[in-house]
């Protein structure tokens, strides 16, 4: 599938909870095709933005358009991925399960679960490489593996945007190199990733393009270029050392 | 005579049993997943008051019964969510000091209302003495609850399971915890009767907690509670009449009973599905 002209625009977008700045004035323009990490300090904006592009939180200023279309009226083609350890444990669902619930917006509440929608299911499941743990729990999972599930998901929702909340936390060397991987495959394939991100020195090599938050815009472009931008040094490297410490 | 009006009190208060067992095992497959069987235990102590009431104001029945126990629930509800955020004091606190004093009010008004034995039918129930209008609510509302869960229930796993991305994929996730939460009341009224206020979470917990060790997916978790909650709600029934306990005790215990057996069973076998290494 090709859809790199499938456009997703970000206009003069601000948030406030309560009398509390979130966001302010951020604009930019991404299509499918592309990897966009969502930089910056812990609190600076980036879950926020995910869950507005999400549908989880109201727009309140600004346009957020997906396809010329507000985000809110496009949610079977952008899918959210939480971090990996939010579902609840312990719950008795299997890795097929956790797959199939990206039928939802094609189903809806009442409708039967069709041949189409178990087609679409199992590709999702063997593109992700899952078939031989698809009715494994999801709980006996490991944190790569639980990602590679809720790929799987967005995939059988047919999403052409992702959205992923910190997508590599908790993950061992092995896995992050398989998601790494993932990620490429899924945009040659014509997704649009955006995924809130805290490694700075592996921003290249996984991204495409970089938008760097401080509940303002610090900057937004190619990944290279943004990643030697002073003002996008000063921002990064002004974390708190704890988030260095448990970033790298 | 006296034997036939026996038998079919026998059969009306068996018929209650399986019915009441397996809506309330049905339903114990949500509470499983929801995780709230504590909070449950308040919810139903709290329904007392609001039961007594309703009785008081507009006469005992189902329907008064149910607006009764809902406007309790919800009053704790907002109360407790209130005075934790006033007082700065955990929710967990406030909800177990709010519960014990409804449920020590309910106890006052049944006592103001009537006699002894009326107070103690709602506190540990008394499934003999069901009219054929209280099995046919039962019936009914049973029905309701059991259809309501079945029709919402790939929304309701998904949202159970992560209640974010239930929203992000379109579910009213507000408006389904308000639709659980009315299924979770009417149920429990209808269970009050039946059993009581303090034995039905025993008939609402339970079931579940029994089949959760050899299921593995809410599909089979909800129809398989049910069938263990009418079965064992059954047995526990007979067992009763066997050895001349309260109806109600006897089946709360042979649920508890069945989930030790669960238990056991599952550490002797091994049923535990294998892990991923």
């Amino acid at each position: 599938m090709n859809h790199a002209h499938h456009q997703l625009d970000l206009t003069n977008v601000s948030f406030h909870y309560g009398n509390k700045e979130a966001l302010r004035a951020i604009s930019f323009s991404v299509h499918c095709g592309q990897r966009l990490a969502l930089l910056g300090p812990n609190g600076a904006g980036k879950s926020t933005l995910i869950r507005l592009l999400a549908g989880l939180l109201p727009p309140q200023t600004g346009s957020l358009l997906w396809r010329e279309r507000p985000v809110n009226q496009a949610r079977r083609e952008i899918a959210y991925l939480p971090q990996v350890d939010r579902h609840q444990r312990h719950f008795p669902i299997r890795v097929r399960d956790v797959v199939a619930m990206g039928r939802f917006p094609h189903l809806g509440h009442l409708r039967r679960f069709r041949p189409i929608d178990r087609a679409k299911t199992a590709e999702a499941i063997e593109t992700m490489n899952l078939g031989s743990i698809a009715d494994h729990q999801i709980d006996q999972l490991s944190g790569g593996q639980q990602q590679r599930t809720y790929i799987a998901r967005a995939l059988a929702q047919e999403a052409h945007v992702l959205l992923l909340d910190e997508p590599f936390n908790g993950l061992d060397v092995e896995s992050r190199c398989h998601l790494s991987e993932s990620l490429f495959d899924l945009t040659q394939s014509g997704h649009l990733i955006i995924a809130s991100h805290h490694q700075l020195e592996n921003v290249t090599q996984i991204f495409t393009h970089a938008l760097v938050l401080d509940h303002t815009q610090i900057a937004f472009g190619q990944a290279p270029e943004v990643m030697m931008d002073e003002n996008v040094k000063a921002t990064l490297h002004s974390c708190h050392p704890h988030d260095h410490e448990r970033v790298l | 005579m006296s034997e036939f009006f026996e038998i079919l009190l026998f059969q009306r208060a068996l018929i209650a049993t399986v019915i009441i067992g397996f809506v309330n095992g049905y339903t114990s497959a949500f509470v499983l997943l929801h995780r709230s069987p504590l909070k449950l235990t308040a919810l139903s102590h709290s329904l007392l008051p609001g039961v007594a009431l309703a009785a008081f104001f507009v006469g005992l029945g189902v329907l008064s019964a149910f607006f009764g126990a809902l406007i309790a629930a919800v009053m704790i509800g907002i109360l407790t969510v209130l005075l934790s955020r006033v007082t700065k004091i955990s929710d967990d606190t406030v909800l177990a000091v709010l519960y014990t004093g409804a449920f020590a009010l309910g106890i006052i008004v049944l006592q103001e209302l009537g006699s002894n034995q009326d107070l103690e039918n709602w506190l540990l129930g008394n499934i003999l003495g069901l009219s054929d209008l209280d099995l046919w609510m039962s019936f009914g509302v049973g029905l309701v609850a059991v259809i309501l869960l079945s029709l919402f229930r790939r929304a309701i796993v998904l949202n159970l399971y992560d209640p974010e991305v239930a929203a992000s994929l379109g579910i009213p996730t507000r408006l389904l915890d308000y639709l659980s939460f009315a299924i979770l009341i009417l149920v429990l009224v209808t269970t009050l009767q039946a059993v009581g206020c303090i034995l039905a979470i025993g008939l609402i917990v339970t079931p579940a907690a029994i089949v959760r060790p050899f299921v593995s997916t809410p599909e089979t978790l909800f129809p398989l509670s049910g069938l263990v909650g009418a079965g064992g709600a059954a047995l526990g029934f007979f067992l009763s009449f066997r050895v001349s306990l309260p109806a109600g005790a006897s089946i709360a215990a042979t649920l508890a009973s069945l989930f030790i057996l669960s238990v056991i069973l599952r550490s002797l076998f091994r049923l535990r599905l294998p892990r991923v290494t």
